[in-house]
């Protein structure tokens, strides 16, 4: 993966410095190859790609004539110029130079997930003076399960386009910010094709413990268990040994899966002989909870992980963290314990209210 | 109020058949009563538990001493020296030879608030200067143990020695006989004044470091926390060292070739004594007998566990394992360093897993208070259960023989069916009758009720006593009780669950204490002798209803250790970290669910036991 160019950057070589070149998204799933842990390859499309693309084919210039004096208010006239926009966008081809260089990020990334034509997905990365208008639903385009380059380009272009919906126009016009200085990064993403997925958390969230890592799981994608359609196995790890220390293997009656034809994921039933089967494998757990470890310790405090394991992997390289937010509901409760053992000083203060408290025996 | 545990009400539990009016062979306090309603409802009111840590069997009447010993040791230090706020001592009775035993709260808040200054002055004094203390505690107990090596047994002779006459001395060998016999139990007694001397506030200390540590990490197991006070040198590791080293010193000295199979250390010394270089191992093994062979077979407080020096065999079989390994090219080493440099690495993980500053301020104080008293509360056990007792159950075994020369009884091994103050009545019957010239009426009285004492122990022995009774608190707050005993809601829920199991034979999976982490698969045996011990072959599980230090060289060899009772804090769990294998204690029931043959998993890290 040593080629060079300013177009195209591959994950692994991007951080959470590089949001301007390579948008939100695609910097923190760098920042997460940074930790030590292993995302699903990709690359990321950079915005000196987009601006290159923008440029080249006067399609700028038009777009800034078409956005002239355009009110936010009007939102009739809103729409029809976006829609015009992102024909114009979608219309345009890539430079002969920039679809080589996609493709031959392609093909190199089929390789490393050793199957042709991976199927991948392709979605949006918005870099930062753009991040509040992301926040409005659909800006944030995600196309899945996409195979050929002929397709990925076309999604590129989709992706990109996205930065004028009627919605962010707006919204930009409102916030004076110039159309011309925003820019957008696009991912292209191994999709994870997960037999198992799920989420957890770099701590109990039932008791605050920073030594326990909560797993949870079922088979299929995640969206299973982030949507809370099942009641997924559920595991305890310590975080110091890695030991399995406690299970619960629940009855999953659903799973999402994929429909290869209409390229998208699809609620399936568990058959009954896999229902009451642990969903992950201890080597797995003991696998999730080193890469939850590595990612609390990168970020220097506690996380909230989703992870899958991915199929047409083989084992050892096969267990994917798919995103990684900070913990919020524990982590504001800091001091907690020591407020518990009342500001006591010394040990033998200590010893007093210790046995003062004594132990419960019967609940 | 929660609900509470299920156990028999103490003055419901029916007398075994054929063993009517046993309460004579125990001190009268150690009754459960209905005659006096006060007591009566106290004894109802209050949680007594089985103290099947220090008795897997019942009691004989003698070796009730220790029992009585520090029934006074830990409760007067408890009460009336170091004034702990929320706890007197602990109360002792007996049902069908077996000793239950009752922490007793302070139920008053005035008077909980009143001995707290005590407390901090007294236990202050003794956690701040705890170091020159122990010094001092240990010229102590040595001196006590050179007294009692010192004190002289005298016989009766048919006329007294001429010396009594010309230094004009008054006195008789029946009067020094008496006043041995006193000086004897003296020397018990006081030795077990010392053994509780620190224990509390260590096992104080020891339990608020793991209690802080379960406030500041929920899910932590309290083996973990051990873990971090774990590979500091001890003395109760010295026997088993002394044991390698004469593996080592044969093997370098080249006369190791006797020591292989199970030999008898008589023939061992034939061979050794053929050779200068064998005369050297034999002078250095008997050097190394005192006192490191003061290690009881047993845990000590039973007369019948017999010691290194009573039964060289045992630690001359030991050698011979050694110096088969040493053949081998194996180490003997324990893995010392690696298990400190895990025990560096897990506090350090934890340490830095705490989330504020506070908190990790007093986990490094009572990390290093933890630290400090644990020397104290493993070698006290070589100092008192093995030295002192080894030495002491043959002192009385002296007594014994005179009253077996005088018909006052039929063997030496039947003074331990009498009390120690029946002893004393026994000694004076027959001290009197001696000086007198007549028969001691006890040489018609004593054989006969000793048989009779002989068949209820061996009834008592049939029966199985209920893990508690009387009435479960809601707290408890005495140090010993959970560490030491393992007393926590699970255990004794799970204890009855599998008392009211009407098929052990069924059972195939149950839980104890994480002792000490990692899984392992393996072989059970099943130990209750130190012969079932010889039987151990390496790899296989320990089963036992408890463990002794002096099976420290099985620990090289087995894959990990079940017991029926004990804590994280219990020898078998601290020696099993030490040696970096898997445990799991204070099952309840083990030794009666699994059978040697069995194959189980054990897994130390949960506490789960599997049979296969």
């Amino acid at each position: 993966m040593s080629i060079q160019s300013p177009h195209v950057r591959w994950f692994s070589d991007c951080d959470s410095n590089m949001i301007e070149e390579v948008g939100g998204k695609c910097s923190s799933l760098g920042e997460l190859i940074q930790a030590g842990v292993r995302v699903p390859p990709g690359f990321a499309v950079t915005t000196a790609a987009y601006r290159e693309f923008m440029s080249a084919n006067t399609v700028l210039c038009e777009v800034e004539a078409m956005l002239a004096g355009i009110d936010h208010d009007d939102i009739a006239r809103l729409e029809t110029v976006s829609q015009e926009i992102r024909e114009r966008i979608q219309q345009t081809p890539f430079s002969t130079r920039m679809e080589d260089e996609i493709a031959h990020f392609y093909t190199r990334l089929s390789l490393v997930c050793c199957m042709p034509a991976t199927p991948v997905a392709v979605r949006s990365s918005a870099t930062a003076e753009d991040l509040p208008g992301a926040s409005f639903a659909g800006q944030q385009d995600t196309y899945l399960w996409i195979r050929g380059v002929d397709d990925i380009l076309d999604r590129v272009r989709r992706c990109t386009a996205s930065l004028f919906t009627a919605r962010a126009i707006a919204y930009r016009q409102k916030m004076r910010f110039r159309h011309t200085d925003v820019g957008i990064s696009v991912g292209v993403q191994k999709m994870a094709n997960s037999f198992t997925a799920g989420v957890m958390f770099t701590l109990n969230p039932s008791n605050g413990d920073r030594s326990s890592v909560v797993i949870d799981a079922n088979f299929g994608f995640g969206e299973s268990v982030v949507s809370g359609e099942v009641t997924p196995d559920q595991f305890r790890v310590n975080k110091v040994s890695l030991e399995v220390m406690e299970r619960n293997i629940s009855d999953k009656t659903i799973l999402y899966t994929v429909d290869h034809k209409a390229h998208k994921t699809v609620k399936a039933e568990v058959p009954d002989e896999r229902r009451k089967v642990q969903s992950v494998t201890d080597e797995e757990l003991t696998e999730l909870a080193r890469m939850a470890k590595a990612i609390e310790r990168h970020y220097g405090r506690p996380m909230d992980i989703e992870w899958a394991i991915d199929k047409d992997m083989p084992k050892g390289s096969n267990v994917f963290i798919l995103q990684a937010r900070p913990e919020t509901v524990w982590s504001g409760k800091d001091g907690a314990a020591s407020t518990a053992v009342g500001g006591t000083s010394s040990p033998l203060d200590h010893i007093l209210a210790n046995m003062l408290a004594g132990k419960k025996l019967v609940h | 109020m929660g609900n509470k545990s299920s156990f028999p009400c103490p003055h419901d539990l029916e007398t075994i058949p054929g063993t009517e009016g046993w309460e004579r062979m125990y001190p009268y306090q150690y009754q459960f009563v209905t005659d006096d309603e006060e007591r009566r409802t106290y004894e109802a009111d209050a949680f007594w538990f089985y103290d099947g840590l220090h008795y897997p069997e019942p009691l004989c009447p003698f070796d009730t001493i220790w029992d009585e010993a520090w029934y006074l040791a830990l409760s007067q230090n408890n009460t009336r020296v170091f004034s702990v706020p929320p706890v007197f001592g602990v109360d002792h009775r007996i049902i069908n030879g077996y000793p239950y035993i009752s922490p007793v709260p302070v139920k008053d808040p005035k008077v909980v608030e009143a001995r707290v200054a005590h407390f901090m002055e007294r236990a202050g004094y003794y956690y701040s200067n705890w170091a020159e203390l122990e010094a001092n505690w240990e010229a102590k107990m040595r001196s006590t143990i050179d007294s009692l090596e010192k004190l002289k047994i005298p016989t009766l002779p048919e006329l007294e020695d001429i010396s009594f006459v010309t230094d004009g001395l008054g006195e008789s060998s029946g009067y020094h006989l008496l006043r041995a016999y006193d000086q004897l139990i003296d020397l018990g007694i006081r030795c077990w004044q010392y053994h509780f001397e620190f224990l509390n506030l260590g096992y104080a200390a020891y339990v608020t470091f793991l209690d802080f540590c379960q406030k500041i990490f929920p899910d932590i197991q309290a083996q973990r926390v051990t873990q971090m006070v774990s590979g500091i040198d001890v003395i109760m590791y010295r026997p088993d060292e002394e044991l390698k080293k004469l593996a080592r010193l044969a093997a370098s000295l080249g006369v190791d070739a006797s020591l292989s199979g199970n030999p008898r250390l008589a023939d061992v010394q034939g061979v050794m004594k053929g050779s200068e270089n064998g005369r050297k191992w034999l002078a250095a093994f008997e050097e190394a007998r005192y006192p490191w062979f003061n290690i009881s077979t047993g845990t000590g407080w039973y007369h019948h566990d017999r010691s290194w020096n009573d039964e060289p065999d045992v630690p001359l079989s030991s050698i011979c394992m050694y110096a088969e390994k040493l053949r081998r090219g194996e180490s003997l080493d324990r893995p010392l360093e690696a298990i400190r440099k895990e025990r560096d690495s897990i506090t350090a993980e934890y340490r830095a897993l705490i989330a504020n500053e506070q908190d990790r301020a007093a986990f490094d104080q009572l990390l290093n208070t933890a630290k400090t008293v644990f020397p104290y509360v493993e070698n006290h056990l070589f100092y008192v259960e093995h030295w002192f007792h080894s030495v002491f159950w043959n002192k009385v075994r002296e007594v014994s023989r005179i009253m077996v020369e005088h018909g006052m009884i039929e063997d030496v091994e039947d003074i331990w069916y009498l009390r120690r103050g029946e002893i004393k009545d026994a000694l004076w019957d027959m001290v009197t009758a001696w000086a007198t010239g007549v028969k001691p009426r006890g040489a018609f009285t004593l054989p006969k009720e000793i048989g009779w004492r002989k068949e209820v122990l061996q009834k008592f022995r049939e029966w199985s006593p209920p893990p508690a009774v009387g009435t479960a608190p809601e707290v408890i707050q005495e140090p010993f009780t959970i560490v030491l005993w393992g007393v926590t809601n699970e255990s004794l829920k799970s204890w009855s669950d599998i008392q009211d199991c009407d098929d052990p034979d069924n059972i195939r999976a149950f839980k104890g204490f994480a002792g000490s982490p990692g899984t392992v698969e393996g072989k059970a045996r099943v130990c209750r002798t130190v012969e079932d011990i010889c039987r151990l072959e390496a790899g296989e599980i320990l089963v036992s209803p408890t463990t002794s230090p002096s099976w420290a060289p099985v620990f090289s060899k087995i894959g990990a250790c079940v017991t029926d009772v004990g804590g994280v804090m219990s020898h078998a769990a601290i020696v099993c970290r030490e040696y970096g294998m898997p445990a799991v204690v204070g099952t309840g029931h083990a030794t009666k669910i699994i059978k040697t043959g069995q194959m189980i998993r054990v897994n130390g890290s949960t506490g789960e036991i599997t049979i296969l």
